[in-house]
Order: structure tokens, then sequence, then C-alpha cells
């Protein structure tokens, strides 16, 4: 009974988490700050709720598998927000959330127009191919 | 009367999973960007974890947490073969 409870303010926990990355991804500025939401809480939220299902239930293979998803959690989502952050940068988009210098300037290549408005001038004129 | 509460709690949990799955998936469908969309991709990794949990918790079947291993590992290689996608296209200069 009380691992029952305790499981579920876990549970309850991460989904605060959730919701709260929900919100950083609908209102937040530029998608640098958009990513920085999604990756951070988001992560955040699906372990505290794993660990909230694995404390309930208490069984072996529950937490095992439990733990094992958890840690490529852990292991994946940083790979992915750097390779994401990174490509948002080098592909130019809108800083506007931006406070004080852009500390990469002259550290990476970095495109001076957003991609999407490339994309959609490209759409009217062919461009040359490489 | 305790257990009612608890089952009433999980759905409730599980309702409001399914209102932050929605917003996502509107964030995903009309992105303000390209990049914007990605990003609510790697936010359905999460999401998907967290539902996969709540359906284990329900069902008490062990299976479902393998397939919210599943959609973590597909999610994390799309995600990264989006943004190297985008880092190639982003790249070209005219």
């Amino acid at each position: 009974m009380i691992l029952e409870i305790l499981g579920l303010l876990l549970q309850a926990i991460g989904v605060f988490f959730l919701v709260a990355a929900i919100v950083g991804v609908l209102r937040f500025a530029d998608p640098l700050q958009r990513m920085h939401a999604s990756a951070k809480a988001g992560t955040v939220g699906g372990g505290f709720v794993l660990l909230g299902v694995m404390v309930e239930m208490g069984r072996l293979d529950v937490t095992l598998i439990g733990l094992a998803t958890i840690a490529f959690l852990f292991l994946t989502v940083p790979i992915a927000g750097h390779l994401l952050g990174r490509a948002t940068y080098v592909s130019g988009a809108r800083l506007d959330g931006l406070t004080g210098g852009d500390a990469l300037e002259g550290v990476l290549e970095r495109s001076r127009v957003p991609l999407e408005e490339r994309l959609a001038e490209g759409a009217e004129a062919p461009q040359d191919k490489r | 009367m305790s257990a009612g509460f608890l089952a009433h709690a999980h759905t409730f949990l599980l309702g409001v999973v399914v209102v932050v799955l929605a917003l996502t998936g509107w964030r995903l469908v009309t992105g303000r960007t390209l990049v914007d969309r990605i990003i609510a991709l790697d936010m359905l990794t999460g999401v998907a974890v967290a539902i996969a949990g709540f359906i284990t918790a329900a069902t008490g079947r062990r299976e479902f947490l393998d397939v919210g291993f599943g959609t973590a590992l597909t999610a994390f290689i799309g995600v990264v073969a989006l943004s190297a996608f985008v880092e190639r296209k982003g790249r070209r200069q005219k």
C-alpha cells in the first residue's frame, strides 16, 4: 500500500515534468530554448514515470527493463540534443531569445539566412546542383 | 475505497499525459520551422515512454515496457538522421 502511494507520487512528479516540457516547447522564443525544454524536462518526466511504475509493481523483470530504458534515455537524449542543436545553429535559425553575445560566432560556420527562407526561395527558382 | 482512489489517480495522470501527447502532435504537424518539428519528435520520446509505463501499470504486462524501449530507440535514430539532414542542407551557401 505504501509502495503504491510512493509510486503514484513519483508518477505524478513525472507527469508534472512532462507538462512543464510541453509548456516550454510551446511558449519559448527560439528553437534552441525549445530544445532545452523538450530534452531535459521530457527525459526527466519519462524517467520519473518509469521509476514510479517500477516502485508500484515491484517485480524483477519490470525493474530490469525499466532501468535499462532509463539508462538508454540518459545516454541517447544528450547525443540527439547535441546534434540537433548544432544543426540548428549551423542552418541559421533565428535566435530571438539570445541575451548577450553569440558565443559561437567565429567558432562554427553559420548560414546568414534561415533554412526555411532558403527552402522557400529554392522552390521558386531551381538552384544549381552540387 | 482507497483502491478506487488509486485507480482514479492513474486514470487522471494518463489523461494529462494524453493531453501532452496531443499538444506534441499538434506541434509536430504545425511546427513553426523544420527544426521545431524535430524537437516535437524528440519530445515524443519521453511521452511515449511515460504512456508505455502507465499501460504497464494498468495491465500488469511487462511487454509494454519493451514497446517503450523500442519507441525510444526509434525516435533517437530518427532525430539523429533528421538533424544530420538539416545540418547538411543548412550549410550549403549560395
